[in-house]
């Protein structure tokens, strides 16, 4: 079990990177009241980020991967569980892609 | 008198071991599912060329499923570093968001406690402490004791996954590949409010589509979640 320099490096400066946005929004919080814009923007950054993360994957991978997104977010919206969420993904896209 | 002590007593707050493991005890599905995905993520990173001690020391460092998974999209030797770190603090910034909420609680702990807890913030300890909080339960330790439960779970598992998981030849076969995509689908149904996420979401969608296809990398999550955040803002009319 070998540790790689640069390797260490990058994963070094990634725990910077995402400490420093964790305390950074208590730090701003404790001393600036953010503006009414600036809220909003932060709001819409998380679902955002989030849709552009698997709209590839979903829009263009195939039908497979459509229906099996699809049946993804039924399963969320109906039991908010995100093992089952992800079982029905896995198991779906598997299935799917057998049959076509 | 009373009614003075009643009023201070609801903003008190506190840091103690109970708070803790009730923080841990309402985590316990959440690290379970963790280790879950901790097993794919270390079988991953395993494939994309990390050691399972490289991975596990990741897991327990950054302690951010979302960048962890992006970032082995990247993995490449040589290591692009600056995309790597560019990546992940993009991911990263929905905590400045989530820090700020906890500020009004939080700015009343002595500094070492409230910036030593939000190292183990994660999405899920973070929105079960919120609810703590609005229930007036205002005990800071409790997100601290959730956060470490699951870094113990995400941590451990994906250092079993880094070392045996490479009995997974080929992820797409077994639908691993499709793993971490069925749980980002599913944090974002858990986040529709209603009419105003359709034109950010459709923006992202379109934006991130786009620059997949005609960008080489991973630009197209930076620029569809600018592009569809700036939407957000546009839609609220500010």
């Amino acid at each position: 079990m070998g540790f790689d320099g640069v390797t260490l490096l990058v994963i070094a400066l990634m725990a910077l990177v995402t400490y420093a946005t964790r305390a950074g929004g208590l730090w701003l919080a404790n001393r600036f009241d953010l503006s009414e814009r600036a809220g909003a923007w932060l709001d819409a950054i998380p679902g955002a980020i989030l849709v552009s993360l698997v709209a590839p994957t979903v829009l263009t991978g195939g039908p497979a991967e459509a229906l099996a997104a699809v049946a993804v977010v039924a399963v969320a919206l109906r039991t908010a569980s995100l093992p089952l969420a992800m079982v029905t993904g896995v198991v779906s896209v598997v299935v799917l892609r057998a049959l076509s | 008198m009373q009614q003075r002590d009643a009023a201070r007593n609801e903003e008190r707050v506190t840091f103690t071991l109970a708070g803790a493991l009730a923080g841990a005890r309402r985590c316990v599905p959440v690290a379970v599912s963790g280790c879950a995905i901790g097993l794919v993520f270390g079988t991953l990173a395993g494939q994309a060329g990390l050691g399972a001690g490289e991975a596990a020391l990741m897991s327990a460092l950054v302690f951010s499923g979302a960048a962890q998974f992006l970032v082995l999209g990247l993995w490449a030797s040589p290591l692009p570093v600056v995309a790597i770190v560019l990546t992940t603090l993009v991911v990263s910034l929905r905590h400045l968001l989530m820090g700020a909420a906890l500020g009004p609680v939080f700015s009343r702990l002595p500094r070492l406690k409230a910036y030593g807890s939000v190292y183990l913030m994660a999405d899920e300890n973070w929105a079960l402490t919120m609810g703590e909080f609005a229930k007036g339960r205002r005990d800071g330790a409790f997100l601290l004791g959730g956060g470490l439960l699951m870094a113990l779970a995400w941590t451990s598992s994906t250092f079993v996954g880094g070392a045996f998981g490479g009995a997974v030849e080929d992820p797409a076969r077994w639908g691993l590949d499709f793993a971490f995509t069925a749980i980002f689908l599913a944090l974002i149904a858990g986040m529709w409010k209603g009419k105003s996420n359709i034109l950010p979401w459709v923006v992202a969608g379109a934006v991130s589509v786009a620059a997949h296809h005609w960008l080489p990398g991973q630009w197209y999550i930076l620029l569809g979640g600018l592009a569809g955040s700036f939407a957000g803002v546009v839609r609220r009319g500010l």
